[in-house]
């Protein structure tokens, strides 16, 4: 490389490495990043007509700008695979990521489709400043029956905190996954698995979202 | 229709699915905390057949049909009576507190709250809570046991089930006389059930690969957590999953040395 060329290389690694540093202290704190995207996806979906309406593009939409950033589906993926994931080689892992992720996606957006005047109340967090995996803990109020435990596991990587796992009623998604997981490898290898997880968003992919019940 | 009428024909239903379930048994259990799979997937599907030609149609009818208010206050109603049980149960578990808050919510809806149609203490501030026999003993220590479909009456566990005695008695409703009202008051109350499950289940629907793995998956573990009431202890995280089947739910009382 030329040495004009080396210089502004490293001008410019110095330029990105003190502004990550100096961007660290500001990242957000878990909680708040939950409560952030939380209020977000909500507000959207209260103020949103067509998403009420069951538009199922808008939905994902949302779901893909407003939340899967802050989603670590590999590491979501790894887990519930379980001890497979490292039998599978680095192209099958990527497409399992990949089609699990798209299931969560249209699973979690069946769910927004459906959220009409619940509030979201967050418990406050039981953690040190200091530790990289935590738990934050909420419950969305509805209209009939006990408020519905809504609990996230991040973890702190490079790129700041990332949901790893949600709970929904006291069940760990991931947990829940497992299971199932291991009975389809078991059976027909993670190519069957993966071939599973495509046709299911496949055919999801089809079916209208209902709109919400009155 | 008569009360014994209806136990009794219970009954041969519940013999006859054993029947059925026996058969099954031949498949190997590869899942420690559902060693009966065989005999749980017949009765799943058993009660998935009941459920989809008559429970969620009904379900689906009423929550269109009846008005809200309506639904509502059935709701609250039976919500009501379940709070006395509630209590009694948070108070063996040694939540004097949670018991009284209970107790408190009963004798507030029942008089104020026109004999439970409208839940005025949960406006006031006062939490409902969701206890039972089963989360009593799981409290006092007695491990969940294996995971148990019963007819009818859906997931369960072994200690659950053992636990359904206390909790029939403790049903307030149960002392309802004439009889035909109390079957009638019975039948609505598992269709407003249904009803508010609706929105659950068609999201297992899409969500789950297989329903039965994700009903059992999900029900053990909301099992623990209401035990725990949402404080479950966490287990070591397999980091790179050396065991795919981690237990979530204590071993069964008597390990399965077969």
């Amino acid at each position: 490389m030329k040495p004009v060329m080396q210089m502004f290389a490293a001008a410019a690694a110095t330029v990105a490495f003190s502004t990550s540093v100096f961007a660290a202290p500001s990242a957000e704190a878990p909680d708040a990043l939950v409560k952030r995207i939380s209020a977000e996806v909500i507000d959207s979906v209260k103020a949103d007509k067509d998403i009420q309406g069951g538009n199922r593009n808008k939905i994902m939409e949302l779901v893909n700008s407003k939340i899967l950033p802050y989603v670590d589906a590999p590491k979501m993926t790894q887990q519930a695979a379980g001890r497979h994931w490292r039998t599978a080689t680095p192209e099958q892992q990527q497409k399992l990521t990949q089609e699990f992720r798209t299931l969560l996606v249209y699973t979690y957006a069946g769910a927004l489709s459906t959220i009409k005047n619940e509030t979201v109340e967050f418990k406050p967090m039981r953690s040190s400043p200091a530790d990289t995996d935590v738990e934050v803990r909420s419950q969305v109020n509805v209209s009939r029956g006990e408020p519905i435990t809504l609990n996230y596991r991040l973890s702190k990587g490079d790129q700041g905190w990332k949901i790893y796992d949600v709970n929904v009623l006291g069940a760990w998604l991931v947990e829940t996954y497992k299971s199932t997981f291991n009975s389809e490898i078991s059976k027909s290898g993670i190519d069957g698995l993966i071939k599973r997880l495509a046709d299911r968003n496949a055919q999801l992919a089809s079916k209208p979202l209902a709109a919400p019940a009155k | 229709m008569n009360y014994t009428v209806t136990l009794s024909r219970l009954r041969a239903c519940a013999a006859a699915v054993a029947v059925l379930g026996l058969s099954g048994c031949a498949t190997t259990a590869n899942n420690p905390q559902d060693p009966l799979e065989g005999y749980n997937r017949a009765v799943f599907s058993f009660n998935d057949a009941v459920d989809r030609t008559v429970l969620k149609p009904t379900a689906t009818a009423y929550k269109k049909v009846v008005p809200g208010f309506a639904q509502t206050g059935v709701n609250n109603f039976f919500g009501n009576l379940s709070d006395a049980w509630s209590s009694v149960n948070n108070l063996l578990q040694g939540k004097g507190e949670d018991g009284a808050t209970d107790f408190g919510r009963f004798a507030l809806n029942s008089t104020f709250g026109i004999f439970g149609l409208l839940d005025i203490a949960s406006e006031a501030g006062m939490p409902k809570h969701n206890e039972d026999f089963g989360q009593t003993l799981g409290k006092w220590g007695v491990p969940s046991g294996p995971y148990l479909m019963l007819p009818l009456l859906g997931p369960s566990t072994v200690r659950d089930t053992a636990a359904l005695p206390a909790d029939f008695a403790g049903d307030v409703w149960k002392y309802k006389e004439p009889t035909n009202w109390r079957n009638i008051g019975a039948g609505v109350r598992v269709v407003d059930k249904r009803a508010s499950l609706l929105d659950a289940s068609s999201l297992m629907e899409e969500a789950a690969l297989d329903r039965y793995e994700f009903l059992r998956d999900g029900y053990l573990q909301r099992r623990q957590s209401q035990v725990y009431d949402g404080d479950v202890p966490r287990q070591a995280d397999d980091a790179d999953a050396g065991d795919a089947n981690s237990q979530v739910v204590p071993q069964p009382v008597s390990p399965d040395k077969k």
